[in-house]
């Protein structure tokens, strides 16, 4: 019997899917690529926007792209996710969403009626939100050079109160809320993926998050970190957390609620719900005792109404995120590594 | 080594003997699976499907058999 | 979901494991041979409802751990061509070959596509009738009815622009080359429940006898894999080797008769290299001759042999359950998901990979297994 086992080229020198994933490859490519380049003070804030204080005021500044196929799917389409997607990473520093940008790359052949509904739903997103899109910029690419439509939305925001949130405020004893069962929006796009595709009732979860957060910081609870799930679902979400303030933290797998219909689809698949993205879910870190309050105003919001305690802080010190499973075993969760695919063993 | 999931079959879609598909309920989603290889298959069973086939159907007897043995299981250790 | 839910619930599982514990005089070890166990056994945990003196082995049930390096590097030279499409399950995209992978190649600008089923692939050489579309057929047992679907159509429909890149395995004849292996010492064998769905096992009787061990055909819940472990132990305590069917809900004693047929139809037994493991004699399928214009192998002559290359890699004895992935010096250090040394730890079922996704059980609980083997 030989033994021949190779080392798989180790030069990666092109951009892959998986360097969009989220996780694990995203890391690196921001680690090792972006971030050597234009390293800051803001940056290391490791949070999805950048705190800014100018002249007293203390605004809070994100961006974000957004490429998806197809660019409607059951529960919303792209226009809404570039304005809910900024919009919840403002909400997630605690901020007001105040003004967005947005820009367009247009694909030569894209039906102008498309960008007329995708335009009008951006439009009633930013009323529904009560931000106002200010400022834009629109480029037309060649035919097959973009995917219909890209957007870019930035987004301001305004600090009105004296909390700091963020990944350094986590504490250990924090208890961790859910606020609804997950990986909706990437098993609703998946859904109507060619070759993939199954039947399903299944709607994208995309929604904004700002007004449970506003209830939370208006009620005076103390909140330390807020993070919506976006790519990479919840598990990526917590272990980057975890290892941004290096604490260990403990989850009930039994906690996590997920719907029979992407539980379905992600066994048929063989993928696992907590690395599948969501696009209107969010994860709280309080403190103990503001458990229950916390869960209250949270439950009385239509989009955080399923809202439950997942788990908490155990340690600091130790770095890592332990899923405890309802057989009473542990396993340790990692970033999502390139993309998830789905498997047939 | 090979993912099966067990799903209902909920309608017979296309009765060309080596195309013959049918909708299959898996949890609360559905999906059209070629049901060739399980030709006896009806309505509300319940099959194995493995990329996209279903490789055998789900024998509701034999899969209770194992609550009976355990079952039979707690009996002996209740008399312990 | 019927028929899931109901064989994860601890009271029964705890139930079974009581029994296991009561039973068991002396120390054994059991290979669960398919990955999809491997892949249960870790998540839940199993182990620890296991008394020490029974050890679990893994084998080598996994198609995307055993597939070959040359045919690898066949997929991607193939996949690189710009008159093709190549089409495969998702597991096949990260697996490494010599010089990168499939992803790989689709980054480069390959038209790799991604196919849950392999009449998919088949959908995309109707609608492509101007390019070649080869489907990467890999698999055990429970695929090849599938993948013999897809050729059987295409040569009845006339299709002159699909192909397959054929890697397919058997399990009875790596039991036995397992079981022949001088100084491994299998004490008996959970056999793979879907893979038996289609076979059945009547021709494991013969395994039984000739290597005096006993096999369990079990399937994939934490509450089958358990009773498969006990009706093992409870042969080997009363020194029996039958073969018994755990998982009879889905299989029958001769399988899927209808499966069989087609895959008979399609392909023959050939002999087959695993990597890791290297070559056991009528232990693949290949195309038979009426279906060999289906066969991408010999169209794209794109056949590199590479150099056997270890690099500290030990999938072959972690295949043949001669040692256990933390064993091995790279484990979790030069060897993770994301930079691969070998197959076992790109595919989900391979058996390091399950190691090091649910590492913080095993590394504690392979410790106290080692501390009382070494008595």
């Amino acid at each position: 019997m030989n033994i021949d086992c190779p080392l798989p080229a180790d030069i990666e020198d092109t951009i892959r899917l998986g360097h969009g994933s989220g996780g694990e490859l995203s890391q690196n490519l921001f680690r090792n690529y972006i971030y050597p380049y234009i390293k800051n003070p803001w940056l290391d804030q490791a949070h999805d926007s950048a705190l800014l204080t100018i002249k007293g005021s203390q605004l809070v500044f994100t961006t974000d792209s957004f490429v998806i196929t197809p660019l409607f799917f059951p529960g919303g389409d792209i226009g809404e996710l570039a304005v809910y997607g900024t919009v919840n990473d403002l909400a997630m520093s605690g901020a007001r969403p105040m003004y967005l940008s947005c820009s367009l790359i247009l694909e030569e052949g894209l039906p102008l009626n498309t960008l007329k509904r995708i335009m009008a739903s951006m439009g009633r997103a930013a009323a529904q939100t009560g931000v106002h899109l200010v400022t834009g910029d629109t480029k037309v690419v060649e035919r097959g050079k973009g995917d219909g439509l890209y957007i870019n939305t930035a987004g301001i925001g305004v600090l009105e109160h004296e909390q700091e949130i963020g990944p350094g405020a986590i504490r250990a004893g924090d208890r961790i809320l859910l606020s609804g069962d997950i990986g909706r929006h990437g098993m609703a796009v998946m859904a109507s993926r060619e070759g993939l595709s199954f039947d399903t009732s299944l709607h994208s979860d995309c929604a904004p998050l700002h007004e449970p957060v506003r209830d939370l910081l208006a009620a005076g609870i103390q909140v330390h970190c807020l993070r919506d799930l976006t790519r990479g679902g919840l598990a990526t979400a917590l272990v980057e957390l975890a290892n941004a303030r290096g604490v260990s933290v403990e989850v009930q797998e039994s906690a996590v609620p997920i719907d029979e219909s992407v539980e379905g689809a992600c066994e048929l698949l063989g993928l696992d719900p907590l690395y599948v993205a969501n696009e209107g879910r969010f994860v709280v870190f309080v403190p103990e005792e503001e458990e229950k309050a916390a869960l209250d105003i949270l439950r009385c919001h239509s989009v955080s109404a399923g809202s439950q305690r997942i788990g908490l802080v155990t340690a600091t010190g130790r770095t890592g995120v332990i899923l405890k499973n309802s057989l009473g075993c542990e396993r340790l969760l990692d970033l999502l590594q390139g993309e998830q695919l789905p498997r047939i063993c | 080594m090979c993912l099966g999931i067990p799903g209902r079959i909920e309608e017979i879609l296309n009765l060309v003997a080596l195309e013959r598909t049918a909708r299959v309920s898996f949890g609360g989603i559905t999906k059209e699976i070629n049901i060739a290889y399980v030709p006896d298959a009806v309505v509300g069973d319940y099959v194995i499907v493995h990329v996209g086939f279903a490789i055998s159907r789900v024998n509701e007897q034999e899969a209770q058999r194992i609550f009976d043995y355990l079952g039979q299981l707690g009996d002996l250790e209740e008399l312990g | 979901m019927k028929f899931l839910h109901e064989y994860r619930q601890r009271p029964g599982i705890e139930r079974i494991a009581r029994e296991i514990v009561r039973i068991t005089t002396r120390h054994w070890t059991i290979m669960e041979v398919c990955g999809g166990q491997t892949h249960a056994i870790v998540k839940y945990g199993l182990q620890q409802f296991l008394p020490s003196q029974i050890r679990l082995v893994h084998g080598p049930g996994c198609p995307v751990c055993v597939t070959p390096l040359d045919i690898i590097d066949q997929a991607i030279a193939i996949a690189a061509r710009p008159d093709v499409i190549f089409c495969t399950f998702g597991d096949m995209l990260r697996v490494p070959g010599s010089e990168g992978d499939l992803l790989g190649v689709r980054a480069r600008g390959g038209d790799v596509r991604m196919v849950y089923s392999p009449l998919h692939a088949l959908d995309i050489a109707r609608r492509n009738p101007n390019r070649k579309v080869v489907f990467f057929a890999v698999g055990f047992e429970t695929t090849a009815p599938a993948n013999a679907m897809a050729a059987f159509l295409a040569h009845e429909q006339g299709l002159n622009n699909f192909f397959l890149l054929v890697s397919q395995f058997l399990v009875p004849p790596a039991i036995a080359a397992i079981s022949s292996a001088a100084d491994t010492r299998i004490d008996g064998y959970l056999a793979a429940g879907h893979v038996c769905a289609v076979t059945g096992f009547e021709s494991y009787q013969q395994l039984a006898d000739t290597f005096r061990v006993p096999i369990v055909v079990t399937g994939f819940e934490p509450l089958d894999i358990l009773q498969g472990i006990l009706m093992c132990v409870r042969q080997l305590e009363r020194d029996k080797y039958q073969v018994q069917n755990q998982y009879a809900r889905a299989v029958e004693p001769a399988g899927n008769p209808h499966a069989q047929h087609m895959l008979q139809q399609v392909f023959e037994v050939s002999s087959q290299t695993w990597r890791g493991v290297g070559n056991i004699p009528a232990s693949g399928l290949r195309l038979r001759a009426a279906y060999s214009v289906l066969n991408a192998a010999p169209l794209f002559d794109e056949k590199r042999s590479c150099p056997d290359d270890t690099r500290g890699c030990i999938s072959g004895e972690i295949m043949l359950g001669k040692r256990t992935p933390p064993d091995c010096p790279h484990f979790g250090e030069s060897c993770q998901p994301q930079h691969p040394l070998g197959a076992p730890m790109v595919s989900s079922e391979g058996a390091c990979a399950a190691y090091y996704r649910y590492r913080a059980q095993v590394i504690t609980s392979d410790a106290t297994d080692r501390a009382t083997h070494e008595h």
